[in-house]
């Protein structure tokens, strides 16, 4: 490629507020029931219906907007969005148009060592549509059924500045940003049910231009992987089609995973006009600043802090930190671990290479695991009593991940425990040179490798049970006699 | 006197002193309805069977309080549980409701037994009731004139006494016009003093549920029970309802009345103006001060009001999309031609018209320039009667520009139709209450008055119009239908 292009991305994310009902109705918001039990007359758009704005989807909006350093106006309104899909029954979605509950603000990502802050534009309340069930795929099905479960759930679109300049910083960028809202408790945040979704905004520019290039957006990205994944993809369209003379459509796109590209969907000309207006059937919002200074008050700890504190009271290392607090229960296990356990750097070292490996490899949340942190205390405390030794522990940790038995309990039934005791060791390491006399000479001859001969048969003949730091001072003071 | 023509306040003595039951008076109704709907068309769905069965439960219980036993009608915009709610249109014709609207079913809490529901022009867009789907209503003081609309199923029904009272809806003069056409007391109260519940929009931010009946007494009965905050509708108002009885003393000494010259210009019937001023000489031979004041904004807005009520109705009605209830065309082969034809088939040529007057007023690049504009407009439509009100109690006005027209002769041309309401549209646009009030006969045709008041001072409007009442005989007047 000729010339050096630099890539400008903004996300927008929509994050599902944890209400126990939906927005404007007291329908339920559970997950996974079957299709249309979860539904009223309101949020099916019947005659007649009214809204009546769900004061904890209010309260969670402005919580967010606090974590994210927002500005939350002491007035917002709610405006109709106006479209017709057979999955949104009233044919418009309440929204908010012109004066969202939460205005500018920033986070913080960290991408390799360095910190960068990504400005927030707006985050503004509204509610989810339905979803199309079809025979099939879309294009071929006779007809598709519609769910509208979903309808009415609330929903939290946080809107960020183009701040982000590569695929990692906007992974970056959504992993904080998730961390954000599971610590201050306002969303699940789980993508692949969709309570945390993001569309993509792209453009490339040439190095040095001040103005942006078009951009397109893609839309429904519902993992990390495949956000950085179209995020690649589309920049690397995108340049492709400048350096050849092309010109870049504004449009909308769409991700797909199975032949990893992005898709045009529609173009600017085909886009909706949405006709925005406000909601004649909700009054404006007044937002008291006691309702926002008491929910201010009430604040979990958020990563930031968490962060400073695993740094400044434990000593972590920086990056150790970063890990542990992207999700509030990993932070929580930690948390429960040291408070029993004082070597705070070992208990993040397991946290992040066992632990993370076996969560990984099961595709599990640590929420999911079927031990407590006290467990894994317990084994740091049996190696440092000497009762296991590093290797057996891992595999102690593996089975105890698996089966969610005590570790003792696992080290009984596996006699796994480690033989650490002088005299068991005395008379197995005599059998073992008795057995080698050979050898023996020619350890007495200078071969250093005879040592190493004898280390191995010990621990064979314990079955690896034997404590090597035991066998070594034993197995030296033993040969030294011999010799005598 | 026949029980077809007393009011609710007489026939509730009838039914405690046990004159009567309300069986037999449920029936005498329902004999005056069959002998008089082939001329008159009033009703849309009449529920005899339904009604009646309350009627003998009422008679069980033998408690007659308030509107226990008391017959009413609704207009067809009401929502009724397991009754067909057509809202006069074909897109609606199988509609059944599993919800009543609040007015409606505070109604039949406090004992009224509903006979049916009432014809309306469709969607409630419209002057005359010819807008219906189904049929038109006749005037019952001159079969081949309208009832004026979009309440006039409503209004010619109590005028004819098919019913004690009756519960219409107003959004730019459709209870107060239908009202003066027919010769009978029509409320529209302060936005926001009934609730919207159960009532299918038309303009969200303009529709008011209101009463008809015979009397002011009646009238201030039926308020009594629909007025106050209903936390289903958002835009209900939490203020205290007061006994609106207690306003009925007679007595508007010194009590100020402005009478607006614009609304006595502006292709104003001369006679109905002879006959406004005579019942505003009469007002003030009663000891109340009355004095010419300007409206100056008035004159604009019925174009501001073809921008906001056409705006919201076209968000209000994407909802009848064939998907879930109402009309479908099953022919459709995709789900774009399915809205379109169910629609196409659904919806008459009137609502189609402000459909589209309201998508354009919507669109992206005209928004600016007719709805926010017509917002703007409506402001200061509200700041002059502010103005007034700061040194007068009440306006007075003619109700409509002319008395009721011939069924046929206003449906050519819209906008012609659209002058009928000229009077009662600014009283929507500013929120105030509005009443029109029999005061005369023109050419044999019956005209009423409009009061205007103060935001949530109905009780004003109840005060003077019970006064001109005890002092007129107006309200005694009867059409002449030929059937017993
Ligand atoms: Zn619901």
């Amino acid at each position: 490629m000729g010339k050096e292009f630099e890539i400008v991305i903004g996300l927008e994310v929509h994050a599902e507020l944890k209400t126990a009902t939906k927005a404007f109705c007291s329908c339920s918001t559970a997950f996974g029931a079957e299709p249309n039990t979860q539904v009223c007359p309101v949020c099916s758009g019947f005659p007649g219906m009214l809204p009546v704005l769900n004061k904890k989807m209010v309260e969670l909006a402005i919580r967010t907007g606090i974590a994210l350093n927002s500005e939350i106006p002491e007035i917002c309104k709610f405006d109709r969005k106006n479209y017709f899909y057979p999955d949104l029954p009233k044919a418009y979605q309440i929204s908010q148009f012109d004066l969202p509950v939460c205005k500018g603000g920033y986070l913080d990502i960290e991408v390799d060592g360095q910190t960068k802050r990504i400005g927030i534009t707006r985050a503004h309340m509204e509610e989810d549509a339905g979803k199309l069930v079809h025979q099939g795929d879309i294009t071929t099905t006779p007809f598709s059924l519609v769910d509208l479960n979903r309808s009415g759930v609330p929903l939290l679109e946080i809107v960020s500045e183009p701040d982000m300049r590569s695929a990692q910083e906007a992974r970056a960028y959504m992993e904080k940003l998730r961390s954000i809202l599971l610590f201050a408790g306002v969303s699940d945040c789980k993508m692949q049910e969709g309570s945390l979704r993001c569309d993509a905004n792209v453009s490339v520019r040439p190095v040095g231009q001040m103005e942006f290039g078009t951009r397109t957006e893609t839309k429904n990205l519902n993992s990390f992987r495949s956000l950085e994944k179209s995020i690649e993809y589309e920049a690397r369209r995108q340049m492709e089609a400048i350096e050849d003379g092309e010109e870049i459509v504004q449009e909308t796109r769409t991700w797909d995973e199975e032949k990893q590209v992005t898709r045009s969907m529609r173009s600017k000309e085909e886009a909706h006009d949405y006709r925005y207006f406000p909601e004649p059937d909700l009054p404006p919002l007044k937002i008291s600043r006691e309702w926002v200074n008491t929910i201010a008050a009430q604040m979990p700890e958020l990563p930031e802090q968490a962060r400073r504190r695993l740094v400044e009271e434990y000593g972590l290392p920086e990056y150790d930190a970063a890990i542990i607090t992207l999700n509030p229960d990993y932070l929580n296990f930690f948390d429960q671990c040291i408070s029993s356990y004082k070597d705070a750097k070992l208990v993040s070292n397991w946290m992040m290479s066992e632990l993370n490996r076996l969560l990984n490899q099961n595709n599990m949340e640590i929420g999911e695991c079927r031990f407590k942190p006290a467990d894994l205390v317990k084994i740091l405390q049996l190696i440092d009593d000497g009762s296991i030794s590093g290797k057996m522990a891992k595999t102690v940790f593996e089975e105890m991940f698996n089966s969610g038995q005590a570790p003792e309990l696992i080290i009984k039934e596996k006699g796994m425990a480690q033989i650490s005791d002088e005299s068991t060791l005395i008379n197995l390491i005599d059998g073992i040179i008795q057995d080698n006399p050979k050898v023996l000479e020619d350890y007495k001859n200078g071969k250093e490798k005879a040592f190493g001969f004898f280390v191995g048969q010990i621990m064979k003949a314990s079955k690896g049970q034997a404590n090597p730091g035991v066998v070594n001072k034993l197995l030296k003071e033993r040969l030294s006699s011999s010799e005598m | 006197m026949e029980l077809h023509q007393l009011t609710i306040h007489e026939l509730h003595d009838k039914l405690a002193d046990r004159e009567i039951s309300a069986e037999e008076l449920a029936s005498s109704f329902f004999s005056r309805i069959n002998a008089l709907e082939p001329k008159l068309r009033a009703f849309l769905t009449i529920t005899e069977e339904k009604a009646l069965k309350q009627a003998r439960e009422v008679d069980k219980a033998g408690k007659y309080e308030g509107l226990t036993g008391i017959p009413f009608g609704l207009k067809d915009i009401f929502c009724t549980r397991g009754v067909r709610t057509t809202c006069a249109s074909k897109i609606l014709e199988n509609f059944v409701p599993t919800y009543d609207s609040t007015a409606g079913r505070r109604l039949e809490e406090q004992g009224g037994i509903l006979l049916g529901k009432l014809n309306m022009d469709e969607f409630a867009m419209g002057s005359s009731t010819e807008q219906s789907a189904f049929q038109s209503t006749c005037n019952p003081w001159d079969l081949e004139r309208v009832p004026g609309g979009s309440s006039g199923g409503s209004a010619a029904a109590v005028a004819a006494g098919e019913v004690p009272f009756a519960l219409g809806t107003d959004t730019g003069g459709s209870i107060r016009q239908p009202a003066s056409y027919c010769g009978v007391v029509g409320l529209k109260p302060t936005y926001g003093r009934v609730s919207r519940w159960g009532v299918i929009a038309f303009a969200s931010s303009l529709d008011q549920v209101g009463v008809f009946s015979r009397d002011i007494r009646d009238c201030a009965l039926v308020l009594n029970i629909i007025a106050g905050k209903d936390p289903l509708d958002s835009t209900s108002v939490n203020l205290e309802v007061p006994d609106y009885t207690s306003f009925l003393d007679g007595e508007v000494r010194g009590m100020k009345i402005a009478y607006p010259r614009e609304y006595f210009q502006q292709g104003v019937d001369e006679q109905i103006k002879t006959t406004v001023m005579q019942a505003l000489r009469k007002f003030e031979a009663m000891g109340a001060i009355i004095d010419e004041v300007s409206l100056p904004h008035s004159e604009y807005a019925l174009p501001a009001y073809y921008l906001v009520a056409p705006a919201e109705a076209s968000a209000n009605l994407a909802r009848f999309d064939g998907v879930r209830y109402g009309l479908r065309d099953f022919e459709a082969q995709n789900v774009v031609d399915m809205y379109s034809q169910s629609r196409s088939q659904g919806f008459g040529n009137e609502v189609k018209r402000r459909i589209m007057l309201g998508t354009y007023a919507l669109s992206s690049g005209y928004y600016d320039a007719y709805y926010l504009k017509a917002l703007k407009v409506r402001r200061l439509i509200a700041n002059d009667f502010d103005k007034v009100f700061a040194d007068f109690d009440l306006i007075v006005s003619p109700t409509a520009p002319t008395p009721a027209f011939k069924l046929g002769e206003q449906t050519g041309d819209p906008l012609t139709l659209y002058m009928n309401d000229i009077l009662t549209v600014p009283v929507n646009m500013a929120g105030l209450p509005g009443m029109s009030l029999p005061c005369g006969l023109v050419n044999g045709l019956p005209v009423g008055m409009q009061l205007i008041g103060k935001a949530f001072d109905e009780g004003t409007l109840f005060k003077a119009a019970y006064a001109f009442e005890q002092n007129t005989d107006y309200h005694k007047m009867r059409p002449v239908l030929g059937v017993k």
